[in-house]
Parts: C-alpha cells; structure tokens; sequence
C-alpha cells in the first residue's frame, strides 16, 4: 500500500508536459520581444473564401461542449480529462494505396500553408455550431504520398491511448474510433485537417493535434487526434455504423430529409440561438458538394 | 413554551408518531425540498454559462420527473421494512410533485422544441416511439394527478387503489422514453431500469407471498 502511494504521488509530482512546454514558450517569448504566451502559441493562417460569413461561436461553447467519448460521453467530460492527451511527440502516419507512403511530425504539419476555415458544423444530435479552424486541405498531404489509382478510400484512425483515455475503459464503441471517406471526398477543398482553432493550437478536448473537419457531413465523420491514415481500395468499416448501422451511415451527410430512425433531422439548434433553424441539404455546402453524389440514391446511402 | 409536553416525549416517539404541528413542519419541509431542483434547473438554464441550456432543462425536468416517481414507488417498501406509517402521508405530494415536473418537461417539447407546432408535435408522436412511449406515459398519469384528491378517493373507493396501479406501467414507460432517446451509452437509464425493477418485483413478490407460502404448506 505504502508503495502504491508513494508511486501515485510520484508520478503526480511529475511536471504536466503540456505545462513544460508552456514554459519552454515562455521563456522563448520572455527570450524575444516579452511577447504574452498566446501570442507565441498563434498560428500564421491566411483568409479562405471557403469561410462562411455567419457570426462564430464563443470559444468557451466550442471547447466546453463536446463529443469526444474517448473522455467520457458526457459533454462536459472532454474539457474535464482531455489534458491527459500527450500531444507531443506526434505522428500520422500515412499508408496503404500510395506511392510514397511516410509519417508526418505534428511539427511538419503546422508547417504546411495554414488557412482559417470558418464553417459550420452540425452534430447528428440536432445542434450546430460556427467554428474558425486553422488547418490545410487533406489534398495538401495526400499529394504530396501520391495516391495510386487503387486509392477508392481513405480510412482514418484515432490514437488509442488507455492510459490518457479513461472513456475507451468502457466499451461504448469498438475503439480505436475509425472513419472513412471515399477519395474524392477526401480531396474535395472543403475537406481539411485542423490544427488549430480561434487562431491558436487546437485544445485537446477539440482533436489535437490534428483533426479532420468535414463540413457537409454531420460532426461525428470528423474524426479527432488522427494518428493513421490509410489509402485503400475498399470502404472502410467506420464507428459509428459498426455500432449502429441501421442508425449511422458511412456517408452521413448532413441531410434534413432523411432522420436518424429516432429522431428528426429537418431542424437543429445553433447554440446560443433561441429558436430552432431548418437543416440545410449538405449542411448548406450543397452548390460545392452536391456534385460528388449525383446519381446516388442518398436515402439509401445516408 | 406550550409544546414542553411534546418536547419531554422521547425522540423515538416523535419519530414514530409526530405531532401535527411537526408533522406539519416535515411536509412544508419536502415542499420546498421538491423544490430546489427546479430552482437548480433555471438557474443553469438561465445563468448563462450553459452552452446549451434548452436541451440541459428539458432533459433535467425529465430526469427528476422520473426520480420522483421512483420516490413515490419506494414509499411502500419502506414501510413494509419499518418505516413509521407517516411516510405514506407523504406519498401524494412525491406523486403530484412527478406530475408537476412530468408537466414543464412536456412543456420544455411543446414550446421549445417544437414551438407548438402541432402538425410536427403529432407528426413526431406518430413517428418517434420515444415521443410516443413519452406521450403515453404523460397521459396515463393525468388520471392520476386528477384523482389524487381526498373527494375522489372517497367517490372511487376499491377502484381508486386499481386505478392508480397504472404507476406500475407509468415508471417502465418512463426508462423506456429514456432509453430510446439516449445515442449510445446506455449506462443511466439501465440504472433507473434496474431500480424499476426491483420496486416492481418486490410488489409481485409481496402479493405471491401468501399463495406460494400456503402451497409450500
């Protein structure tokens, strides 16, 4: 028991590494201009003329209301555990139906040429938000592994880490979390990875590092703290229709004519607003988007 | 100092049998107890710190309907296991305080989920089993609410215990409502699944009892 205690207070003793590293900023800052903390942790981004020009949500709604079951199903819960995340060192790793298969460091990923990207996002439980990402198009990286022509899909893989995820103790989905996209749809310019959001790196408890933002389908296709992609031929088992297929499907775009089999999908509740708005076909990115499934039955593809 | 007589009976016998000026006192007392979450739910809805406090309120005065309902049905096995006669004096005001809290969710739908639109709100009933099971259990409890009053346990007699068996079906529709609205972790409405069932199985178990007893006889 005594051992136990010792090692527990131990390790609590250990300093947070996000708190080393804020202090590694510091005294970079403190070092040059004695610029504040935020300003060093700022992300350079250009304007994107993707951006809708609808008033953002707060930062405190977007990062205190979240789904992130790797930290609990509630919505509170991942802005309460999600600092156990370690950020850092972080790797994706980009594999499968490709030329130039490679890991990217999350420090080569804040390299590429960052956008701001206001969009909205709507949850398949009925609520919307407005969010400025700071990211690149997922073409920018898919690029640069060269996709070979048996590229149909790209499957995507949260990281799974026990010990910093105390949600993935309970089964309440087949972890690692997994999405997909079909190819086209991964590189479609609406299509990003965030790395930061309101101009400063992403919190933990929004997907960081990196995070994919899909703005057409509803919130769960955008998959958090990405640690693997892969190329592939086949489409990919994702989670949220291995839990549920009848309820979730691997399209799930956003689409007020077809309800989830337990409620209606035709309106939503943008957060901090009283009455209650009509959703948009595609989320309202249907004039870029809708193109991608001409043909297609969406009712049986939802 | 009337009530030195009342103070010098020993505290067991307060306890057993209050006096109707405590008893008085223990009823006020749950009153506002019944209360306080309500006060609680408007206050996190109206503060303006929660992020979406339409749906916080709604599923809040859903939950506590359902807790007083489980309250109202302990009312019985706690005084089968020695809980002084009193309590059942009590169990009307826990049942009309389910009503009342079943009532403002209701309303939370009604006006600020669906702002009365009555075609949707039917649409919805017809079409979503957790609306309907939720609707069902609205309206078997009106009855209820309705007939909780001296006047009409005294015009209904032997029926009016019959009648308000409906409890037994109210309480399973209510975790039933609960679990077809919850997306995937199941964990709570199991709890008050589980609890259900044991109020319910003790209730079969006690009206058993002298039938299998005598047949072991």
């Amino acid at each position: 028991m005594l051992i136990k205690t010792l090692t527990d207070r131990l390790s609590a003793d250990i300093t947070p590494q996000e708190v080393y590293l804020n202090r590694r900023q510091f005294m970079a800052g403190s070092a040059g201009l004695l610029l504040p903390v935020s300003a060093i942790a700022a992300l350079p981004a250009t304007k994107s003329p993707l951006s809708t020009s609808e008033k953002p949500n707060s930062r405190d709604d977007i990062t205190s209301y979240n789904n992130y079951y790797e930290f609990g199903t509630g919505k509170d819960e991942p802005a309460l555990y999600a600092r156990r995340l370690k950020t850092r060192p972080w790797t994706v790793t980009v594999d499968g139906e490709v030329a130039k298969a490679r890991s990217f460091d999350i420090d080569s990923l804040l390299k590429m040429k960052l956008q701001e990207r206001i969009y909205r996002l709507r949850c398949v439980e009925g609520w919307s938000m407005v969010i400025p990402w700071i990211g690149f198009p997922l073409a920018d990286l898919l690029k640069q592994v060269q996709p070979t022509s048996r590229a149909k899909y790209v499957a995507f893989e949260t990281a799974l880490r026990p010990g910093e995820m105390p949600g993935v103790a309970r089964r309440v989905l087949d972890w690692p979390y997994r999405e997909g996209l079909r190819i086209d749809e991964a590189m479609h310019p609406l299509t990003i990875l965030a790395v930061g959001l309101y101009g400063e790196l992403l919190p933990n408890q929004n997907g960081a590092p990196v995070r994919l933002v899909v703005p057409w389908k509803y919130g769960f296709k955008s998959i958090k703290s990405i640690s693997r992609i892969h190329l592939q031929e086949k489409q990919p088992p994702t989670s949220w229709s291995m839990a549920a297929p009848n309820e979730y499907g691997f399209y799930s775009n956003v689409n007020p004519a077809v309800d989830h089999p337990r409620w209606s999908q035709a309106t939503e509740r943008r957060i901090g607003e009283f009455f209650k708005r009509k959703t948009l076909p595609f989320n309202g990115y249907g004039e870029q988007v809708a193109g991608l499934y001409r043909g297609m039955d969406l009712r049986r593809n939802f | 100092m009337a009530d030195s007589t009342t103070l010098a009976r020993p505290l067991a016998l307060h306890w057993q049998q209050p006096g109707p000026r405590l008893f008085a006192a223990i009823k006020v007392s749950l009153f506002l107890v019944c209360l306080l979450p309500l006060a609680q739910l408007l206050w996190h809805a109206l503060a303006g710190h929660a992020v979406n406090p339409i749906e916080d309120l709604t599923r809040g005065l859903g939950t506590w309907t359902l807790r007083l309902l489980l309250l109202t049905l302990c009312v019985s096995p706690l005084r089968a296991l020695g809980a002084p006669g009193w309590l059942l004096r009590l169990r009307r005001m826990l049942g009309l305080y389910a009503f009342f809290y079943a009532c403002l969710h209701l309303l939370t739908y009604l006006w600020l989920d669906q702002f009365f639109d009555w075609g949707a709100i039917v649409r919805d009933i017809v079409k979503r089993p957790f609306i309907t099971v939720g609707m069902l259990a609205f309206g078997l409890l009106l009855p209820l609410a309705i007939t909780s009053s001296d006047g009409w346990i005294r015009r209904l007699k032997r029926n009016w215990g019959k009648l308000h068996r409906l409890v037994y079906v109210i309480a399973p529709l209510g975790v039933l409502h609960y679990l077809w609205l919850v997306k995937r972790d199941i964990q709570s409405p199991l709890i008050y699944a589980a609890i259900v069932a044991v109020l319910l199985l003790w209730r079969v178990w006690r009206y058993l009892r002298p039938t299998l007893a005598a047949r072991v006889k």
